[in-house]
């Protein structure tokens, strides 16, 4: 998208709205004190990692994972899985049948 | 009673040939657990009523004649990472607080299999975040040699519950230095297996790439007898691989001829304490008194790895934790206004502060306009950290680094400063990125008692080697043998 020197420059501008914005995309609600405690200690660390850029990355292909193995397979066959009660015992809340949740779409507009 | 000091492998023994029984020695270890467990803060559930009917059952078993398994009737405690279908899970979380897992984690089969008697679940960093046990919901983990100083973590209960005499043997996971480091603060063994040789499936995920279960003992032949059972293939993890697993413990009695150890100056500059830097070239005297030769390597990108890890892990653990919806397990507040805000609410609710100021950073690096710059580089650079490793054991057979930069800090120290805390992984978190196996040892004390490991690195799937490499140390040195006095007063 936009190249890293820039990006990792600006980590120490992280603001209070970025900290909101990202804790949006995550689902967190933050308290007062979390949202200022997370300005300035997200910053540090990003600011901390822009060590990388001094990394020549040119032409390196990114490493994804501890190993390298890729494609493993397995026979399409069935096999045991949780009951339906097991799924559903550690739920907060169901029904015997379902989870439960609030109303997903928002129908008070209508 | 003393029986739980021993090393597990002298204990089979006993439970073998009749000098022991498993319930003797369940019994003792829980009479340990509550006699001191208040003061250190190891377990977070202590099975005692099914531990000691599972022992029972394996001395009558034993008693009848009827084959058994591998560590039968020998009390292991379980990281609270690991889901169990017979105790809580809760990864010291208020997540998860309460949550009994509708199944094993692969790693628990195989104990069960081998007759190994779960005793309990141990305490951790919330969700295996941090390097002291103390960010665990429920308290702190104190090592047992200093009840004023941390256990190390992130595996900090399990640590400290195999040097407390809790449990001869324990089982951790280590996603940048959770097996090893606590393993150094609490003056154990603690080995984390190369990536792939141990199956994930039951391990609560942090950061999938780095996760890997390992074993906690007295010594080095035990530590090897606890990975012989824990590794093997499960085609449950994609991941884990289909190599067979050595008999370990097998050759541990004979020296590696020749042993190449390769040390990094980087290692051993600007930040390391003066004792642990005396601690671990005294460690390397031991190896040249064997006849090893100690060779400078290269770690070109050593210098990265700190950084690369904090944004590899966090991004995977912003991923991993999105399971946590209030939905399917863990918690849910009791009053929200609509979806959105009850995912937002319960999880704010529940996760504690480094949790989420992971969560923060990783989803952070992933989002839009950032990817590139901080996931995508680090994910680059962690390919040169692992080639570093392999351009390195071409020409040696292990090599050898502190596990820590201090021996295990006083409570409180770290837990203000997130970035002074993450700086402290610097020598363990790169066995991670590499994928490569680890070990913490026991090498000596501080000039105040606090214990210090010694880490060896090996190539990947020589976990043998390794072991191998760590025995000779111990047999002529006998660290592993110090026992720490827990009757003494508590701090103030």
């Amino acid at each position: 998208m936009s190249d890293s020197h820039s990006d990792h420059s600006s980590a120490s501008r992280l603001t209070r709205d970025d900290v909101l914005r990202v804790a949006r995309l995550a689902r967190l609600t933050l308290t007062e004190s979390e949202i200022e405690a997370f300005t300035g200690q997200l910053a540090q660390v990003l600011d901390y990692v822009g060590i990388l850029d001094e990394a020549d990355t040119e032409g390196v292909e990114p490493l994804a994972g501890g190993s390298e193995r890729t494609d493993v397979l397995r026979e399409d066959l069935p096999s045991e899985s949780l009951t339906r009660s097991q799924a559903l015992s550690g739920a907060p809340r169901h029904d015997g049948s379902f989870f439960l949740v609030p109303p997903v779409l928002d129908t008070s507009a209508e | 009673m003393t029986a739980c000091r021993e090393t597990a492998a002298v204990l089979l023994e006993q439970l073998a040939g009749g000098q022991a029984t498993s319930l003797e020695l369940t019994e003792s270890c829980l009479a340990e657990i509550a006699a001191h467990d208040e003061s250190i803060g190891a377990f977070l559930h202590v099975a005692a009523d099914a531990a000691l009917v599972s022992a029972e059952s394996i001395d009558r078993r034993r008693a009848a004649g009827e084959p058994l398994g591998r560590l039968a009737g020998l009390p292991v405690a379980l990281k609270d990472v690991l889901v169990t279908s017979d105790q809580p899970t809760t990864c010291a979380s208020r997540m998860l607080e309460g949550w009994n897992p509708p199944y094993d984690a692969h790693t628990v089969e195989r104990l069960r299999q081998a007759d190994a008697v779960l005793i309990g679940k141990t305490n951790m960093d919330e969700f295996a975040m941090g390097s002291t046990t103390e960010n665990s919901a429920v308290g702190p983990t104190r090592t047992p040699w200093r009840l004023d100083c941390v256990a190390g973590g992130s595996s900090g209960g399990s640590a400290a519950a195999v040097a407390a005499g809790f449990a001869p043997l324990a089982v951790g996971s280590d996603t940048g230095g959770s097996i090893r480091q606590p393993a150094s603060c609490c003056g154990v063994v603690g080995l984390k297996p190369t990536y792939g040789r141990v199956s994930r499936y039951g391990l609560v995920a942090y950061a999938s790439s780095l996760d890997q279960v390992g074993p906690f003992a007295r010594d080095v032949a035990s530590a090897a007898l606890l990975l012989e059972v824990l590794a093997g293939h499960d085609s449950r993890d994609g991941t884990c691989v289909e190599l067979p697993v050595p008999g370990y413990s097998e050759r541990l009695d004979e020296p590696l001829e020749g042993l190449r150890i390769g040390i990094c100056p980087e290692h051993f500059a600007r930040g390391l304490d003066g004792e642990v830097r005396e601690t671990i070239e005294r460690a390397l005297d031991v190896y040249r008194g064997l006849g090893a030769v100690i060779r400078e390597i290269e770690l070109k990108h050593a210098k990265f790895a700190v950084a690369c890890y904090y944004l590899v892990a966090p991004s995977e653990a912003s991923s991993n934790l999105a399971r946590y919806d209030g939905i399917h397990y863990g918690r849910r507040v009791d009053d929200y206004d609509g979806l959105v805000q009850m995912y937002s609410d319960s999880r704010g609710a529940a996760f504690g502060s480094e949790v989420k100021r992971r969560i923060m950073l990783g989803t952070y690096a992933l989002s839009a306009g950032y990817y590139d710059a901080y996931y995508l580089k680090a994910q680059k650079v962690r390919r040169l950290i692992a080639e570093d490793y392999s351009r390195a054991f071409a020409s040696v057979d292990v090599i050898a680094s502190p596990v820590a930069p201090t021996p295990a800090v006083p409570l409180g120290q770290l837990t203000g400063d997130p970035l002074e805390m993450y700086l402290a992984d610097i020598y363990t978190i790169s066995a991670n990125l590499a994928g490569i196996p680890g070990i913490s040892i026991p090498a000596g004390f501080s000039s105040d008692g606090r214990p210090i490991g010694l880490q060896l690195l090996g190539n990947a799937f020589a976990e043998e080697q390794l072991l191998r490499a760590a025995a000779m140390h111990e047999r002529e040195t006998q660290w592993h043998q110090a026992i720490p006095d827990l009757d003494r007063d508590a701090p103030s």
